[in-house]
């Protein structure tokens, strides 16, 4: 095992309320795993157990097996990557049967991140999970190309993104917590945000990566086998924090699932400050598979430091500026 | 507890040896009794550019060999060519550096239970890990000789000590300005016959692993490949080192070169697919 670090403080660090809610899912910290960068679990296990962070997002699950896209899949780029999986997965039914018990056998909160081509195949994907138990929260990755309208993304279209959400609510019923997923490439977030949760969602994660690319000077064509990538890591972060803040102003009782280059307990605490009731750490953990750990002990140092008793308290703590000024 | 990499640690450990062989550096990483469990074929990730660094992924060696000294405990040798930014760092790092390194990862050849003739192939620095290996296979009773190829003199990586646990080794150069002039696959199919080759083991360009496979799918002969992909983890969570391998079943699923590799059965990757969109769905 990793080396783990010491709580600089002792008992009075353990003494913050990190615990953080959807809806009605409670998770007893505010720093998960981001969609796609914790595979199923199993990886990142080794170095922590999983039970010991906020909640695994698992990859976004589609309802048929799919091979992802050809290689290369990923370019480094300055303070980030460019990735081109294609959404490589087993489907949802192996999914449920064989990556779902192991979770909940870790004592993990999961979240269940979803993806689909059409908007039917969010329903199915809905209707599959609906009597899964141990699920905390599904995620509504719409960040994906819709087949039935000539590939354009879901995310980037107010009614089709709403209608995904619409579709999801009304297989799912009430239960269980529904986040969508945002994509930053758009004209209009809060536009996007308060159309799906008009169509029921009751959170937002934001953001998903902005799309790239990088050109090969050796072949002199697009580098990545998918000629785009998503764009990931610190680079986006104040893309993250501008969308985070602008949304958590718009729609200020939605709760928020902050993501996009999160590598510390700082950059986890901006987010909560910008609006976030939870911070989702991805292209960190590719870089140190301890990092979710670390920025989770950072983070409670810092609220501890800035004299917050409980976590929830530091959510869009950024905004009250505006009030004074006012 | 999961079964993936299971003796793998996040450590930081010191450089006590970075020295120029040829165009290559050998580096002697100081890893205490993390040497007991990295096995021949596994690979170390390592962050590059200190911690303000833009470079944010861990770069990937292959674990050239392992042994106990007697001045620095359990040491770990890598071989670097200074090609990236990433690979650059590291081999501008002095003696006495300290440096992040997750350890050991991915799968190790498979040794034989027999003493069979075995044969390894090394292309460029691919090599480096192979003289660990004839190590082991020597001390398992096997026979090994050893073949090293590059397009030049100065790209062959042979230690004069790694000679020793082999029983010939043999040079090809493409521009013949070391060894015999040709391609390291040329002798293979011969080889095969006059030595009655059990098994080989190859590290190297995926260019040179295509050939073996390609010699070896018409006879019987095992081969074992360590692959080399563009990956940003190192641990199985990104998805991007994949390459496409034949299924028992006649599908293709696309395996992680992490962990389902380096190490992989050269007859099972299919060669002709990788990076191509494989439409076939599992």
């Amino acid at each position: 095992m990793g080396p783990r670090r010491q709580e600089p403080h002792g008992d009075t660090v353990t003494s913050v309320d990190f615990s953080t809610t959807f809806s009605n899912a409670w998770f007893p910290t505010p720093v998960f795993t981001a969609s796609g960068c914790a595979s199923s679990g199993k990886e990142l296990a080794q170095f922590f157990p999983l039970k010991d962070i906020g909640a695994v997002v698992t990859k976004s699950i589609m309802n048929k097996a799919r091979l992802g896209r050809a290689t290369p899949r990923m370019a480094e780029t300055p303070s980030g990557m460019l990735n081109s999986i294609g959404l490589q997965g087993p489907g949802i039914d192996t999914f449920i049967e064989k990556d779902i018990p192991w979770l909940v056998e870790q004592k993990a909160r999961i979240i269940v991140s979803i993806a689909g081509e059409t908007i039917e195949e969010y329903s199915t994907l809905a209707r599959k999970l609906r009597s899964v138990s141990g699920i905390s929260a599904i995620e509504v990755n719409i960040s994906c190309p819709n087949v039935e309208n000539r590939g354009l993304v879901f995310a980037c279209d107010p009614e089709t993104s709403r209608k995904v959400i619409d579709g999801v609510r009304r297989t799912i019923g009430g239960e269980l917590p529904i986040i969508a997923k945002l994509s930053p490439d758009v004209t209009d977030i809060v536009s996007i945000a308060r159309g799906v949760v008009d169509a029921g969602a009751d959170g937002i994660a934001l953001i998903n990566t902005v799309l790239g690319m990088v050109i090969n000077l050796s072949t002199m064509r697009p580098h990545l086998g998918g000629k785009t990538g998503g764009l990931s890591g610190p680079a986006i972060r104040p893309i993250a924090v501008r969308a985070i803040y602008q949304v958590h102003a718009a729609i200020p009782n939605i709760p928020i699932l902050g993501m996009g280059g999160v590598a510390s307990g700082r950059d986890a605490f901006e987010m909560i400050l910008a609006g976030a009731s939870a911070v989702s750490v991805g292209t960190a953990s590719f870089g140190n598979p301890m990092a979710i750990p670390y920025i989770q002990d950072e983070l409670k140092t810092l609220l501890e430091e800035k004299g917050f008793k409980q976590m929830k308290d530091a959510i869009g703590y950024a905004h009250r500026i505006d009030e004074v000024h006012e | 507890m999961s079964t993936i990499n299971k003796s793998a640690a996040q450590l930081r450990a010191t450089i006590v040896g970075n020295k120029l062989v040829g165009q290559y550096h050998q580096i002697l990483i100081s890893v205490g009794d993390l040497v007991d469990k990295c096995k021949p074929g596994n690979f170390v990730a390592i962050s590059v550019g200190g911690d303000s660094s833009k470079m944010i992924l861990r770069r990937a060696f292959a674990i050239s060999r392992v042994a106990h000294s007697n001045s620095f405990g359990g040491t770990m040798e890598l071989i670097v060519a200074p090609h990236g930014q990433g690979s650059k760092w590291l081999c501008a790092q002095p003696e006495g550096a300290v440096i992040d390194l997750v350890a050991p990862l991915g799968s190790a050849f498979g040794i034989p239970t027999q003493p069979v003739q075995v044969l390894l192939v090394g292309g460029g620095y691919g090599s480096a890990p192979l003289f660990g290996l004839a190590e082991v296979l020597k001390d398992r009773g096997c026979k090994v000789d050893m073949l090293l190829g590059a397009s030049t003199a100065g790209k062959i990586y042979a230690p004069m000590e790694g000679k020793r646990s082999v029983n010939s080794l043999r040079i090809y150069t493409e521009d013949g300005s070391m060894g015999i002039a040709g391609k390291v696959t040329d002798p293979i199919p011969e080889l095969i016959s006059d030595l009655d080759v059990a098994v080989i083991y190859s590290c190297g360009p995926m260019g040179m692993l295509a050939a073996i496979s390609a010699i070896t799918q018409e006879r019987d002969v095992v081969h074992q490949c360590a692959v080399e992909e563009a990956m940003a983890c190192g641990i199985g969570i990104c998805m991007t080192c994949v390459l496409p391998v034949r299924d028992e079943d006649n599908s293709i699923s696309m395996l992680r070169s992490c962990i389902d590799g380096p190490v992989m059965d050269g007859s099972n990757v299919m060669w002709d697919l990788v990076g191509k969109n494989p439409t076939v769905t599992q």
